[in-house]
C-alpha cells in the first residue's frame, strides 16, 4: 500500500480570524469515550484520579486541565481527552478510542461569547458559564460539546464529518459579529 | 416551549425529540397475553389534561426523559430520567 498521509479533521479549513475572534484546530491527543458501568461511577472516578489526575466530571462540568481533561458528554458518558487511557479504567467503564472521530477547535477572542450567542440556544456568558463548565447542545443544526477553557476561550467538539459545516457556521457568525462594529 | 432536562437544566424544545406516550416503561411480560400486548402496541389515551410522554434529549446529553405535562394548559409539571422513573 502507498504511504497514507494522516490529515486532521480541519486540515485546509483553519486557522481563521475574523475581527477580534479567531478559531483554530486543537491537537488534543487521544480522545477516549468513558462510560461508567452500572454502580461504578465512584470507583471509576478514583481510578481516573490515580491514573490521570482528574475526577470523573459531574454533569455539565469538565475536570483536569489542558493536555489531560475529562469532559462530561452526556448521560453516563464522559470523554477523556489527552492521555492514552490507563488499563485500570476498563475495570469500571466501557472505554472506546474515538480519537479520529471528532473535530476539536478552539474559539477565542473578546467577542467569542457573542459569536456563540448566535449559534447556541444556551446562555454561555461568563456570569454563570465559567471555566470548567461544559454543555451538550446544538451549534446551529449540529450537536456539539462546548467547554469554556479560558476567560475568552472555548473548546468546541463536533463529529469529524461535520468539520466543514462547523467552520462554515462559525465563520458566518464571526462575520456577523464583526460587522456590528 | 421549554423542557427541563434532569442533567442539563432548562432547554429549548428544539433540542428534544418526541417519542410518544410513556408506555414503554410499562412493557408487558412476553406471556402477558394478546389483550395486554394489543393494548401496549396500539391503544393510547388521548387525555385533555395531564399526560406522560417520553422525550429524547437528542441535541443534548442523550438522556430519555419522562415529561409530565398538561395538554390543556401546556404546562410542564415534572421531568425525570426514564432510567430512574417508576411507571
Amino acid at each position: 500500500m502507498d504511504k497514507l498521509i494522516a490529515k486532521t479533521a480541519c486540515a485546509g479549513l483553519l486557522p481563521l480570524t475574523v475581527g477580534s475572534v479567531s478559531v483554530s484546530e486543537e491537537d488534543v491527543g487521544a480522545i477516549t469515550s468513558v462510560s461508567p458501568l452500572k454502580g461504578q461511577k465512584k470507583a471509576l472516578s478514583d481510578a481516573l484520579k490515580a491514573a490521570h489526575g482528574m475526577a470523573y466530571p459531574a454533569a455539565n462540568r469538565a475536570t483536569g486541565k489542558s493536555g489531560a481533561r475529562a469532559v462530561w458528554l452526556g448521560h453516563s458518558h464522559a470523554m477523556l481527552i489527552g492521555p492514552e487511557p490507563d488499563a485500570s479504567l476498563e475495570k469500571h467503564a466501557a472505554v472506546v478510542d474515538q480519537s479520529d472521530a471528532w473535530a476539536v477547535v478552539r474559539l477565542e477572542g473578546d467577542r467569542a461569547e457573542q459569536v456563540l450567542a448566535r449559534l447556541v440556544p444556551v446562555d454561555l456568558r461568563s456570569g454563570h458559564f465559567k471555566r470548567g463548565h461544559t454543555v451538550r447542545s446544538l451549534l446551529f443544526h449540529m450537536t456539539a460539546s462546548i467547554t469554556r477553557v479560558g476567560e475568552n476561550a472555548f473548546q468546541i467538539m463536533v463529529f469529524r464529518s461535520m468539520a466543514e459545516t462547523l467552520v462554515h457556521d462559525l465563520k458566518r457568525a464571526m462575520e456577523g459579529v464583526a460587522t456590528r462594529g | 416551549m421549554r423542557i427541563t432536562c434532569p442533567h442539563c437544566g432548562e432547554r429549548d424544545r428544539r433540542e428534544f425529540y418526541y417519542r410518544g406516550a410513556a408506555v414503554d416503561l410499562e412493557r408487558p411480560a412476553p406471556d402477558a397475553g394478546e389483550e395486554a400486548w394489543d393494548n401496549f402496541v396500539y391503544l393510547r389515551d388521548n387525555p385533555a389534561g395531564v399526560t406522560r410522554d417520553l422525550w429524547y434529549h437528542e441535541g443534548g446529553c442523550g438522556a430519555w426523559i419522562v415529561v409530565t405535562r398538561d395538554t390543556v394548559t401546556h404546562e410542564v409539571l415534572k421531568t425525570e430520567l426514564a432510567s430512574e422513573a417508576k411507571s
